[in-house]
């Protein structure tokens, strides 16, 4: 490193910022690759069930399929509801 | 048995066509007949990169359409024997590459040609998975920074979904990793992903590295494939990329920062 550069660079490294974040991004992906082709389209539709009843955001329902083993596969549906506001 | 190698990455400016030119010219050195196919359509730039873009008369588009045939199209290179290359078209035309189409052309050039190298283009779309569909092996090309190496990840998803053989059960395409435009200096302060950092990652087998080099601008410039620059670093780590391609296993250089002379440190440089 010269002694410019020494001066230049007061950041900090980031590499490994880079590296924790593709891990996850990727993980995720892959995951979602995995799943059948009508797994998105799921997602929507029980969003919108679910928001005749309540209003909620994309981000506030998860649906996921996990092999289990050969044969069996569980769909996981997580839901947050939000806070219930009482009057 | 003819190979067909595609030279992928979902991004662009990544070092595909820098690549294909490297690896078909060092392929063709090695005495195998090859041939490089752009399958840039409607932004062909194999031919400036290889320096024979005034010899382009026919194109892939027009073979596809029965317009030339293959040997009116394909352009011989003048430095290295047993070297070819076919032209992508200019046309605008999304729907130019149809698979039947595709497939017919790749079949008549394996029955003359021991290696066929698609260079790709950018993105996820037609032109990009008609690149990839018929490949016997997958040079995935990727510079060590975040969106270069999701967007590999993406392409390694659709080689093992959507190629001729997936689609078939056959076995899978072959997968290497291509790291381009390495930067071992910014590597050494943490400012930039490293080879191993990249390799977890995308968990398949390191075919080479390949340094940021002025040596592939001036290869560019003047239209000649930089592995005919034997004495340049990038020229040297395509060489080893073609022996490792050919079963060799050999040890991998412009790993670390070059140590640099008391002045350079000082003064920077
Ligand atoms: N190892 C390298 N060192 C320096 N420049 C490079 C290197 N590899 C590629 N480039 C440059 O990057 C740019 C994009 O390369 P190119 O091969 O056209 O990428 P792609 O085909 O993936 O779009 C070009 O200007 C090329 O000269
Ligand atoms: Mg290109």
């Amino acid at each position: 490193m010269s002694l410019l550069d020494y001066f230049r660079s007061s950041a900090k490294p980031t590499a490994n910022i880079a590296k924790e974040r593709l891990q996850i991004i990727v993980a995720h992906e892959r995951k979602q690759r995995h799943g059948p082709d009508y797994l998105p389209q799921l997602k929507q539709d029980i969003l919108e069930v679910i928001r005749r009843y309540v209003s909620i955001s994309e981000d506030q329902v998860s649906v996921q399929l996990e092999q289990k083993e050969d044969d069996l596969s569980v769909l996981e549906l997580n839901v947050a509801l939000p806070e219930e506001r009482s009057a | 048995m003819a190979k067909i190698i595609v030279v992928t990455s979902g991004k662009g400016g990544v070092g595909k066509t820098t690549s294909s030119a490297a690896i078909g010219t060092g392929l063709a050195l090695k005495g195998h007949s090859t041939v490089i196919v752009d399958f840039d359509i409607g932004l062909r730039n194999l031919d400036l990169v290889m320096g024979c873009e005034r010899r382009v008369v026919y194109d892939f588009v027009n073979v596809i359409n029965g317009e030339a045939n293959l040997n009116q199209a394909l352009i011989k290179d003048k430095r290295v024997n047993n070297l070819y290359i076919l032209p992508a078209s200019q046309t605008r035309d999304k729907d130019a590459l149809t698979r039947d189409g595709v497939g017919k052309v790749l079949e008549e050039l394996k029955e003359n040609f021991d290696y066929i190298i698609c260079d790709s283009p950018a993105g996820i779309e037609t032109g990009a998975l008609m690149a990839l569909y018929y490949a016997d092996e997958a040079i995935v090309t990727t510079n060590p920074e975040v969106s270069s190496v999701r967007d590999s990840d993406r392409i390694l998803g659709i080689l093992h979904s959507k190629s001729n053989r997936a689609e078939r059960n056959m076995d899978p395409i072959k997968e290497h990793l291509l790291l381009t435009r390495y930067h071992p200096e910014r590597v050494a302060k943490g400012e930039m992903l490293s080879v191993d950092d990249v390799k977890e990652i995308l968990a398949i087998p390191l075919l080479g590295v390949i340094p940021e080099s002025q040596s592939v601008l001036n290869a560019s410039n003047s239209g000649c494939p930089v592995i005919l620059d034997e004495e340049s670093d990038a020229g040297m780590a395509y060489s080893d990329a073609i022996e490792r391609l050919l079963g060799e296993t050999i040890d991998f250089r412009f790993l670390t920062a070059e140590k640099k002379g008391i002045f350079k440190r000082i003064f920077g440089g």
